[in-house]
């Protein structure tokens, strides 16, 4: 594609070079060492790491916790994004806003919220101790605090796809007698689904991946309040690097696979029908 | 008095008294606790533990490698956008896939990566120490580390709006006369300020507050090599609820600045888009 | 089935789009609602309805009330500017919509649906598009599935928001004439919105003018347009010359013409504007008659007639319209001075 405004060549190359070994150094080198460190000991050592007790119960409470937050932000983010994105009323951009909030807080604050409200000295302590209920340093406290992190995802994604797509082919359909959950099923569901696949595969990532929020309300009991990452931190300080990184590469895994599953859906996004959801990270305003 | 436009479209109740109550829930009554805790402990003892000479050095260090992060993805962000978008070469899809690790990777297993990296044994560290660099265990760890998590940010948003920049008007400078650089200082630069300024604000936001990627770099010595989010974390744990919520109200303060900032830079923007 | 509009108003924040409209429509008809955007017809349109609540007034269908009704109650059939085609489902799946998502009681079988869908493609003409995705169709294709779509149900009315606005020229003038054929064979009472003039006049049976939220006129095609009750009406349904003046003791004296005015014969003169089309200008050589003289400063072929543009003595343009054989046989030249007259002039008097 040359054109007769592009850079000499020389400097293309340059800044080809340039580009390519500060990504090499900064994102290709962690990526590669976390496999390298994991396979040090050979496959047999790799595979012990992973089958471990305790690092499999870190797996299932990982899961189960993905298994909760991913599903309960969707229903929330198809809720919210509908509201928002079909109607006009007073105080949207406010839960606009809102809906925001995680992503500007410090995950390490994100629990100390919840630690503030069901911790022994917060705000419901002596009530739930009372109760005998353990939140914090409990599985309860660790799907809260990722249902918070990773609250915006679904709707974030939602939000511009909907208004992007338009409300015209929805209100043909109510003109022509479909009832509400028609309505979704039919007609609204089949075009922000590149969308909605998207929000979900990242709000996935995120709810298996939370460290800094899952840190804090967790008690750090092996095999019981761990989750993958934590656990990764467990074996890192008792200098188990080894089976740290084994265990840590499930999640890098996890990681590539949900960059894989993100161009893929960026992929049949251009191809087909619907919009294109926004970039990783960018936050994209809807006024 | 609610004063809505009335729609055909069902469902509004129901959607957003659902949106509301989980909102509550899982957003509003946990800060509604922070607010409520802050309030609780008194002025005197929250402004003492806020600026202890421990938390301002850690404030120093979070805010000041997160902006020393920045300052570096802005330079990078911009090359790599500018690369991805403008140029081909073999991988190209792979590489631009690839720039989201830091936003996809969690940030334990980013934080254990990146600290055997750049260890006096790693991969990094090796060469890096022969010249002099200690990087693991100090501030500069601690800026690389958050170099690596705001990079997506800045190429993310820059991405769409080189994208977006029409060639033609590239096209009419060097037809007037302008050399590549000249084009490129003159008339490129200034039509993505706005999304770059974005970007590195969004690249700092996410660093001021980052934990997880960088307490295992940072070898956190207090006073020294520590990160403000492991002081709200070691207080907790020492059950100093109050040391813990003025540091973290504090935090939560600056990066509700920095959202108002950043708010404030893409209406502006949008502003300019809608006039030109 | 009729419709009846009765004082109906609509604001939108500090913008009234429809103020205090009366219309009825009686069954069988084919009206146009025809006017300048911001006029406030798709407003009216849309609260028929249903798809907007009006803030006063009402609407009946055949005498009953509906204005409470929901919209998919209204048994109305919608066609959108941009059709609003389902852009997952094929051509035979969109007719089929409305069918299908009928309550089970009430839902016909499949066989029946088939057969019922496959009629209204062949009625539209467009049976062997039936599994093709309307982005694999053509903007008058699409259109005619949106119609075909909006029948399926059987409406009692079919409503149509500028339905060929945004398709080319041609097509525009073949899907009018297309459209109209179909009326006269279903006889569904219609009511589209159109701002093209042409359109509504060949199409409508009646025609509705509207203008800022109110209606100017409401007429056929030929009342509304020989006999238009507002100088609105008048510019808006083609060129005119206006002539601005006074009328006074029986006579008007509108710019450089000056003619009987007899409707008002009082002393008080009264603030006055006078209409004539391009082609109600006659042009001679010679003087003769209440006219006046211009100079022909452009002339411009348009298939059977010519175009004039001429400057009278004080400077204001004039656009006239000769038939080719007048001009051939007139020849005039550019710079030249010539006699303008008017055959006929409609007036506005200024309200008070």
């Amino acid at each position: 594609m040359a054109r007769p405004t592009d850079e000499p060549r020389a400097v293309k190359a340059l800044l080809i070079v340039g580009a390519l070994g500060f990504l090499g150094i900064f994102l290709v080198l962690p990526l590669v060492l976390v496999f390298a460190q994991a396979l040090e000991k050979g496959l047999s050592a790799y595979l012990a790491a992973v089958r471990e007790r305790d690092a499999l119960s870190a797996l299932r409470l990982t899961l189960l916790t993905a298994a909760v937050a991913v599903p309960a932000n969707l229903l929330f983010g198809l809720a919210a994004s509908w509201a928002i994105a079909r109607f006009d009323f007073p105080g949207r951009s406010l839960l606009l806003t809102l809906i925001d909030l995680p992503f500007a807080v410090s995950p390490v604050i994100s629990g100390v919220i919840f630690v503030l409200v069901f911790g022994r000295l917060g705000l419901l302590g002596p009530w739930l101790q009372a109760h005998q209920w353990k939140v914090v340093f409990a599985v309860p406290g660790i799907v809260l605090a990722t249902l918070f992190v990773t609250f915006p995802f679904v709707a974030r994604e939602l939000i511009p796809v909907m208004q992007a797509v338009g409300r015209e082919e929805e209100e043909a359909a109510v003109l022509l007698g479909a009832s509400g959950f028609q309505l979704f099923r039919r007609v609204t569901l089949p075009n922000v689904k590149w969308g909605l696949l998207y929000g979900v595969i990242l709000c996935n990532a995120r709810a298996m991946g939370e460290f800094g929020a899952v840190s804090v309300v967790s008690g750090h009991v092996r095999g019981l309040t761990n989750t993958l990452p934590l656990h990764v931190e467990v074996l890192y300080n008792e200098y188990q690097f080894q089976a740290a990184f084994a265990v840590a590469s499930l999640l890098a895994l996890l990681a590539i696979v949900t960059l894989a599953a993100k161009s893929l859906v960026e992929w049949r996004e251009s191809s087909g029908e619907g919009r294109a959801p926004s970039a990783a990270g960018q936050r994209e305003r809807t006024a | 008095m609610l004063r809505r436009r009335h729609s055909v479209l069902p469902g509004f109740g129901l959607t957003l008294g659902f949106s509301v109550f989980y909102l509550s829930l899982v957003v509003l009554v946990p800060l509604a606790a922070l607010l409520l805790k802050s309030a609780s402990f008194g002025w005197a003892a929250f402004r003492a533990a806020a600026v202890a000479p421990r938390a301002m050095a850690a404030y120093r260090l979070s805010f000041g490698a997160a902006a020393a992060g920045a300052a570096v993805n802005a330079v990078f962000g911009l090359l790599v956008a500018w690369v991805l978008v403008r140029y081909r070469f073999p991988g190209r899809r792979v590489i631009d896939a690839l720039v989201d690790l830091p936003f996809a990777l969690p940030t334990a297993v980013a934080g254990i990566a990146l600290t055997t990296l750049y260890a006096e044994t790693g991969w990094l560290g090796r060469p890096l120490s022969a010249l002099g660099l200690k990087v693991a265990f100090t501030p500069l760890g601690v800026g690389m580390a958050l170099t690596f998590i705001g990079l997506p940010f800045v190429v993310r948003t820059l991405q769409p709006v080189i994208e977006a920049l029409d060639p033609e008007v590239e096209e009419a400078a060097a037809s007037l006369g302008a050399g590549r650089a000249a084009t490129l200082v003159r008339v490129v630069l200034p039509a993505i300020v706005p999304a770059w300024l974005t970007g590195v604000a969004l690249a700092f936001a996410r660093a001021v507050g980052e934990y997880g990627s960088v307490v295992f770099i940072a070898g956190n010595m207090p006073m020294k090599t520590e990160i403000a989010p492991l002081v709200i974390m070691t207080r907790l744990e020492q059950y100093d609820y109050a040391g813990a919520t003025a540091v973290a109200v504090v935090m939560l303060l600056a990066s509700l600045l920095i959202l108002g900032g950043v708010n404030a830079l893409q209406a502006f923007s949008l502003r300019r888009a809608a006039v030109e | 089935m009729s419709i009846e509009v009765r004082d109906v108003t609509k604001r939108f924040s500090d913008f009234t789009a429809v103020d205090g409209v009366s219309l009825r429509v009686p069954d069988g008809e084919l009206v146009a609602l025809l006017g300048p955007s911001g006029s406030g017809k798709t407003s009216l349109l849309r609260i028929i309805a249903g798809l907007e609540r009006p803030d006063a007034g009402q609407v009946l269908f055949e005498g009953q009330d509906a204005t409470r009704r929901q919209a998919k109650e209204r048994r109305v059939g919608f066609v959108f500017q941009h059709y609003a085609l389902f852009r997952h489902m094929s051509v035979f799946e969109n007719v089929a919509f409305g069918l299908r998502v009928r309550p089970r009681r009430l839902r016909p079988a499949e066989a029946e649906i088939r057969e019922k869908v496959m009629g209204l493609l062949r009625m539209v003409q467009l049976d062997w598009l039936a599994d093709r995705r309307p982005s694999q169709l053509s903007g008058g294709q699409r259109q005619r599935v949106a119609l075909a779509r909006a029948l399926a149900v059987e409406p009692r009315v079919l409503l149509l928001d500028e339905p060929f606005g945004s398709l080319d020229a041609q097509v525009r003038q073949e899907l009018r004439r297309w459209l109209r054929r179909l009326h006269d064979e279903i006889r569904l009472t219609s009511v589209f919105v159109t701002h093209d003039q042409e359109e509504a006049l060949e199409v409508a049976d009646r025609v509705v003018v509207m203008n800022q939220g109110r209606v100017e006129q409401v007429g056929t095609p030929g009342e509304i347009f020989e006999r238009p009750a507002t100088p609105f009406v008048m510019r808006f349904m083609g060129h005119v010359n206006v002539f601005h003046g006074r009328v006074q003791n029986g006579r008007a004296h509108l710019g450089p013409l000056a003619i009987a005015y007899p409707e008002h014969p009082h002393q008080e003169g009264r603030p006055a504007s006078g209409f004539a089309r391009p082609y109600d200008l006659e042009v001679a050589r010679e003087p003769g008659g209440d006219g006046f003289w211009a100079t022909l400063r452009r002339a411009t072929p348009a298939g059977a007639v010519v175009r004039l543009e001429l400057e009278d003595d004080d400077g204001a343009l004039l656009q006239v319209e000769l038939p080719r054989e007048r001009h051939a046989a007139l020849l005039p030249e550019l710079g030249e001075r010539l006699y303008l007259q008017a055959r006929t002039v409609r007036v506005f008097v200024d309200p008070a």
